[in-house]
């Protein structure tokens, strides 16, 4: 299963993990305390440079996670040029890219791993409503495991629907690999108990 | 308790394969991905306490840096951009959906497409609504203008969450856990 962390690794892959997650969050209260464009563009411009600490091909890998945003800067740039506040829509459009481009970077430089320790630490207080980390990490790992495992099956059924039927199969599929998900979460649970269950 | 983790662990997986596939085609020439079909079927299938946790745990792995959410999208960026309030509603929507459908004495389809479009859909866009507003700075009727665009896509997704459970019930009863 690919993740976003960046098979480059720069110096921020050795920063602790909790310690960017925390800089990271007083970073963006920040940003949304700034309501003026210079600032906002300073802003932007230091996370452009601590992209650029990590090299061409990092940075480049950084812009292209910045994609998914291009409908939302389109409809807000339409918005102001037709309001004529040009100056809120650059707040608002900078402020987007900035907050998003400094969460990416906390992605790409920390491991799953390292991330998953993190969410660890902060589940603990969980523990008492009967959530224990333990089982939290073994979720976690069942379901990342049963990711490709869906995928390969639901395109199974696909293909065995289109050699019955000349129609797509739409949404029909979805009746088998909902079957399939509960069959499988019952064998796994009966996996897991005769190996000493999961508590 | 292992029945219970796996169940969330599988529908949370079932949430990613829904966004992962790129086109089931749910309806002729509507581009539109599954997943928050996985939301609302995690609700009418599992139930409120157990559905919103396996989309909590889904919401986890994408937190965690995994590319799941449809569009190949994930990590904490996600969480920063606009459509953080669709992330937030997530796991309401599974529960409200969740809480009705064991509240319905309704039969299964009907009961499942309902609550999909009050939980999946009105709880959700109420939640997407807010959070466009205020990552946008746009007033709510103007960010509620923005979401409408989604609603069509999502009406034919609560139509077929009805459809899918009601089939799931007549195959295997004991399977739907939010009636039983």
């Amino acid at each position: 299963m690919l993740t976003l962390t960046s098979p480059v690794e720069i110096w921020a892959h050795r920063v602790p993990a909790g310690l960017k997650l925390a800089l990271m969050a007083a970073a963006t209260t920040g940003l949304f305390a700034l309501a003026t464009p210079l600032p906002l563009a300073l802003a932007l411009l230091a996370t452009t440079a601590l992209y650029a600490t990590g090299g061409a091909t990092f940075a480049w890998a950084g812009l292209h996670l910045l994609r998914p945003l291009w409908p939302f800067i389109v409809v807000v740039a339409a918005w102001h040029l037709w309001t004529g506040d040009l100056t809120g829509g650059a707040v608002v459009l900078l402020r987007m890219v900035c907050a998003v481009a400094l969460a990416n970077f906390v992605t790409m430089t920390t491991q799953l791993s390292k991330m998953l320790a993190v969410v660890q630490w902060l589940a603990r207080p969980l523990r008492a409503i009967g959530l224990s980390p333990r089982s939290l990490a073994l979720a976690v790992a069942l379901t990342i495991r049963f990711i490709p495992v869906m995928l390969e099956r639901t395109a199974q059924i696909r293909e065995s629907w289109s050699a019955r039927s000349p129609r797509r199969p739409r949404w029909r599929v979805l009746v088998p690999a909902t079957l399939a998900a509960l069959d499988d979460a019952d064998r796994a649970a009966e996996a897991l108990r005769a190996r000493g269950g999961a508590a | 308790m292992e029945r219970s983790l796996t169940h969330i662990a599988l529908f949370a997986a079932l949430i990613a394969v829904l966004g992962l596939v790129p086109k089931i085609d749910l309806a002729a020439g509507v581009p539109i991905t599954a997943q928050s079909l996985g939301i609302m079927l995690c609700g009418t299938v599992l139930g409120a306490r157990r559905g919103a946790l396996a989309v909590l745990l889904f919401l986890a792995l994408v937190a965690l840096g995994l590319p799941l959410l449809s569009g190949g999208r994930g990590g904490l960026g996600v969480f920063a951009s606009p459509s953080v309030g669709y992330l937030v509603g997530f796991p309401v929507a599974a529960f409200v959906t969740g809480w009705l459908m064991e509240r319905t004495t309704l039969s299964v389809g009907l009961a499942a497409g309902l609550s999909a479009v009050i939980g999946g859909i009105g709880v959700l866009y109420v939640f997407g609504i807010i959070g466009m507003s205020v990552m946008l700075s746009k007033t709510l009727p103007e960010a509620a203008f923005l979401g409408m665009a989604f609603l069509p896509g999502d009406l034919l997704k609560a139509v077929i969450a009805g459809l899918v459970t009601q089939s799931l019930a007549r195959m295997r009863p004991a399977s739907l856990l939010s009636r039983a």
